[in-house]
C-alpha cells in the first residue's frame, strides 16, 4: 500500500511541477475570459465596415422605407440596370440591389456584386424588405396597422419542476448549455488524461526503467498508482480552473459594474436612446436568471464523480495499449476501439440526447459504463431520477474494476515485451497467461 | 542461500526454462552463463519475482521466495533505464523507497554512495544531461543503495569504459567481501574466470553445466601441454609417449602443442626431449571457460 502511495506521489508531483501544467492551468481561465470579452465586445460594437448597397427599385415600394443600420448604407440609384451593372463590373466595388417592378406578383429581387455579400447583410436586407412588403400588403388588405400592432400576445411558458423543496423554475436553455459544456469537458479530459497515462507507460517501457521498478513493485501496483496519480492531476487542474474562473469572473464582474455606475450623464442618455442596449440588458438578466435555475454544486459533484469514473475506466485501457506498443506511433490500431464508444456518445449527445433526454436510447447510453460519463452529463441538467444515477454509477464502478482487471493482465506481460508487433490475438494470449 | 528447484517457464509456444535447478552459496560470486536466448533473463526475472514460474520453487535463505524478499535483492537489468526528465537525486530516492527504505535512510545511503563514486554534484541533474557512462554509474548505485543480500547483475560491465569498469568491479568485490551474494549473468567469459567461484551454463532452456570454476576446468583438462624449445624439428619416431597436435616456428624458438598419451607423464616427455633440445617452458593447456562454453554449446546444439 505504501508503495502505491509512493508511485501516486511521483506521478502526481512530476506532472504538477511541470511548467506546462502551471502554464495551462493559469492560462486557460484567462484565455476563456479573454475570448468571452472579445465576443461581447464584437457583438456590441458590430462590424466596423459598412456595406454600401445601391438600390434600383423598379417597384418604388421599398426605397422610402429602407433604413440604414450599423452595417449597411442604402444608396438609392436611378441609373438603368444594364448601365449600373457595367459600372459595377468596371469598378468591382459595392453591391447592387435590384428590385423588379413585379415583386408583389412573385418577382425575385437580385443582389449583384463582384464579391460575395455577407450572410448577415443579405438576411438583414431580406428582413427589412419582408417587413416593408408585409406592411404594404396588410394596408392593401384593409387591415388597420394600429390595431394590429396593439394586439401582440406575449406568451412565455415558465417551466417549473416539482421537487420536494417545492416548485422550482427550470430552464431548458440553461440545462442545454450546462449539459453541452460538461459533456465536452468530460470527452476532452478523458482523452487528454488517458493519453497521459498511455504516454507514461510508453515512457517507462522505452526508457527501460520498467524492469527496475517492477522488481520492486507489482505491475498492477505501478499501473494503478499511475492511473490514480494522473487522475489526481486532472482533478487538481479542474479545481484550479473552477476556482480561478470564479475569481476572475468575480473580478471582471466588479470591474464591469463599476464601469457602469461611474459614468456621467453621457452614457445614461445613450442608454435611454438605444432600445437595443436595453434589450441586451434584459437578455443578460434573463441569462442570469436561467443560470440561477441550475444547481451548480450538484452538477459539479456529479461531474467530478463521472470524470473520475470515466477516467479510471478508460485510462486502464489506455495503459494496456501503452504497454503493448514500443512507441506512440504504433498505438493507432488499438486506439480505434477505445475512441469509438466515446466518439459515438459525443456525437449522439449533441444530435439526439439533448433533444430527447428521457428517450430510451439516452437512458441506455447513460447507463452503459463506456458511454455514461458523457451521456449522463448531458442528461443531468434536465433532471435524472436518483435510481438511474445510482445504477449508472454502480455500473461505472463495476466497469472500471473490470477494465482495470483486463488491462492489468495485458499490461503485466506487455511492459516486458520489446520489438514484437502486438496484434489483438497476441493481446488475447497475454491476457490468458498465468501469473 | 539461493536454491532454484526444477523451474519450468512456458511461454505460448516456447519453453524458456525447462526443469532448471541450481544452488548458489551464500557469499559466493556466481556466474550465470549462456548464449542469447538461453533463458538467463527469464530465470533472473523469476528470481526477482517479476514473473512467476509455471512449475518449481525458489528458496532464499531457507524461505520460499515471497514479496518480503524484494528488499533483499538488488537487480541491475541488462537494458539500463532511468526516468529521463527526473532529477537524479529524486530518482534515487524514489527507487530506494520502492525497495522499502525510509526517506531519511535512503537519503543517507544515497549521499554515502554519491560521495564514494564521486558524483555529489549530480543530485540536481537530469538523466538526459549525463553521459552514458555516468548513467550507468547512477544505475549501479540504484541497484546497491538498499544494501541487498543478493545482487543480480545482468551484463554489468557493458557500457562502461575500462576505468569505470574497474571501479565497478572493485565495488562489486567489496560488497561481496562484506557478505553479499552476487549473481553475474553474462556471455562475456573473461570476467567470469576472474570473478566467479561457481558457474552454471544455460543453453536452450536447459542447464547443461554447473559447478565450481576450478572443478569444471579440471574436468576439462585432457593432458595437453605446450612446450617451447630451441633446436631442430622433433623426430617423428618415438611417438608412443605423446601425440603432436601442432607446431609453430618462431623467430628463435619453436613451440609445440602435444597430448600426452595415457599412462605417461610430463617427466616421460622431458626425459625424451632434454638430451636433444633446450626446453624453455612447459605449461599445461587448461581450457578457458570460454572454450568450455563454446564446446558445450556446440555439442548440445548438435544433439
Amino acid at each position: 500500500m505504501n508503495k502505491i502511495f509512493l508511485i501516486i506521489q511521483r506521478e502526481y508531483l512530476s506532472r504538477v511541477k511541470k511548467k506546462s501544467f502551471l502554464l495551462l492551468t493559469f492560462l486557460i481561465p484567462f484565455i476563456l475570459l479573454g475570448m468571452n470579452a472579445l465576443v461581447v465586445y464584437l457583438s456590441l460594437s458590430g462590424s466596423d465596415q459598412k456595406t454600401e448597397v445601391h438600390v434600383i427599385d423598379d417597384s418604388g415600394i421599398f426605397i422610402p422605407d429602407l433604413k440604414d443600420n450599423k452595417s449597411i448604407d442604402f444608396i438609392p440609384s436611378h441609373t438603368p440596370l444594364s448601365k449600373a451593372k457595367n459600372e459595377l463590373s468596371d469598378t468591382g466595388e459595392g453591391f447592387l440591389l435590384y428590385i423588379p417592378a413585379d415583386i408583389q406578383q412573385g418577382g425575385k429581387p437580385e443582389m449583384l456584386s463582384k464579391k460575395k455579400p455577407g450572410i448577415s447583410v443579405l438576411s438583414s436586407i431580406e428582413e427589412q424588405m419582408n417587413g416593408i412588403l408585409r406592411t404594404r400588403m396588410l394596408k392593401d388588405a384593409g387591415i388597420d396597422l394600429e390595431t394590429l400592432n396593439s394586439i401582440k400576445p406575449a406568451v412565455s411558458i415558465i417551466s417549473k419542476e416539482i421537487t420536494p423543496e417545492g416548485e422550482k423554475s427550470s430552464n431548458a436553455g440553461a440545462a442545454y448549455a450546462v449539459g453541452f459544456v460538461s459533456a465536452i469537458l468530460i470527452y476532452m479530459s478523458l482523452f487528454i488524461y488517458g493519453a497521459q497515462v498511455m504516454r507514461g507507460v510508453i515512457e517507462e517501457k522505452t526508457s527501460r526503467i520498467i524492469e527496475v521498478i517492477i522488481s520492486s513493485v507489482k505491475p498492477f501496483q505501478l499501473m494503478l498508482g499511475k492511473i490514480i496519480g494522473i487522475g489526481l492531476v486532472g482533478l487538481t487542474q479542474f479545481l484550479l480552473w473552477i476556482i480561478l474562473s470564479l475569481a476572475l469572473t468575480g473580478i471582471a464582474g466588479n470591474v464591469l459594474l463599476q464601469g457602469q455606475e461611474k459614468p456621467g450623464s453621457e452614457q445614461v442618455s445613450q442608454k435611454d436612446a438605444s432600445p437595443e442596449q436595453m434589450m441586451e440588458e434584459g437578455l443578460g438578466a434573463e441569462v442570469m436568471k436561467a443560470i440561477d435555475t441550475i444547481n451548480f454544486s450538484y452538477i459539479l459533484t456529479i461531474f467530478l464523480v463521472y470524470f473520475l469514473g470515466g477516467f479510471m475506466l478508460y485510462s486502464a485501457l489506455f495503459a494496456a495499449v501503452g504497454s503493448a506498443v514500443d512507441s506512440e506511433t504504433e498505438t493507432q490500431q488499438f486506439m480505434f476501439p477505445i475512441t469509438l464508444p466515446l466518439l459515438f456518445t459525443y456525437i449522439m449527445s449533441f444530435s439526439f440526447i439533448v433533444n430527447n433526454p428521457d428517450s430510451s436510447l439516452a437512458f441506455w447510453l447513460s447507463i452503459i459504463p463506456f458511454t455514461s460519463p458523457i451521456a449522463m452529463m448531458v442528461r443531468l441538467p434536465f433532471g435524472v431520477p436518483e435510481w438511474e444515477l445510482i445504477l449508472s454509477l454502480t455500473l461505472l464502478i463495476i466497469g472500471f474494476i473490470f477494465t482495470t482487471w483486463v488491462a492489468a493482465r495485458i499490461y503485466r506481460v506487455g511492459i516486458l515485451m520489446y520489438g514484437k508487433k502486438a496484434s489483438y490475438r497476441e493481446l488475447a494470449k497475454w491476457f490468458m497467461y498465468k501469473e | 542461500m539461493l536454491s532454484i528447484r526444477n523451474i519450468v517457464k512456458q511461454y505460448a509456444n516456447h519453453r524458456a526454462l525447462d526443469n532448471v535447478s541450481m544452488e548458489i552459496e551464500k557469499g559466493s560470486i556466481f556466474g550465470l552463463l549462456g548464449p542469447n536466448g538461453a533463458g538467463k533473463t527469464s530465470l533472473i526475472r523469476i528470481i526477482n519475482q517479476i514473473t512467476a514460474p509455471d512449475e518449481g520453487e525458489i528458496w532464499l535463505n531457507g524461505e520460499k521466495l515471497n514479496p518480503s524478499h524484494i528488499s533483499k535483492i538488488g537487480y541491475l537489468p541488462e537494458e539500463r533505464g532511468l526516468y529521463k526528465k527526473m532529477k537524479i537525486g529524486d530518482q534515487m530516492l524514489y527507487l530506494a523507497q520502492l525497495k522499502g527504505l525510509s526517506k531519511k535512510e535512503a537519503t543517507k545511503r544515497i549521499k554515502y554512495w554519491f560521495e564514494k563514486m564521486e558524483m555529489q554534484t549530480w543530485w540536481n541533474k537530469k538523466v538526459e544531461d549525463l553521459s552514458k557512462g555516468m548513467q550507468q554509474k547512477v544505475q549501479f548505485v540504484a541497484t546497491v543503495v538498499h544494501d541487498p543480500e543478493l545482487l543480480i547483475l545482468d551484463e554489468p560491465f557493458s557500457g562502461f569504459d575500462p576505468i569505470n569498469a574497474e571501479i565497478i568491479k572493485n565495488e562489486i568485490l567489496e560488497l561481496n567481501k562484506k557478505g553479499a551474494t552476487i549473481i553475474f549473468s553474462t556471455h562475456r567469459m573473461e570476467s567470469v574466470e576472474q570473478l566467479c567461484q561457481s558457474i552454471a551454463l544455460l543453453n536452450k532452456s536447459h542447464k547443461i553445466l554447473e559447478g565450481r570454476v576450478r572443478d569444471i576446468k579440471n574436468s576439462y583438462r585432457n593432458n595437453i601441454f605446450r612446450i617451447s624449445y630451441v633446436g631442430t624439428d622433433l623426430p617423428s619416431e618415438n611417438m608412443d609417449t605423446f601425440e603432436l597436435i601442432s607446431h609453430q616456428q618462431n623467430e628463435n624458438y619453436k613451440e609445440i602443442t602435444i597430448k600426452i598419451k595415457e599412462g605417461k607423464t610430463t617427466n616421460d616427455v622431458l626425459y625424451l626431449l632434454l638430451p636433444n633440445f633446450q626446453v624453455n617452458e612447459l605449461t599445461e593447456v587448461i581450457p578457458s571457460i570460454n572454450d568450455i562454453f563454446i564446446q558445450n554449446v556446440k555439442t548440445t546444439n548438435l544433439l
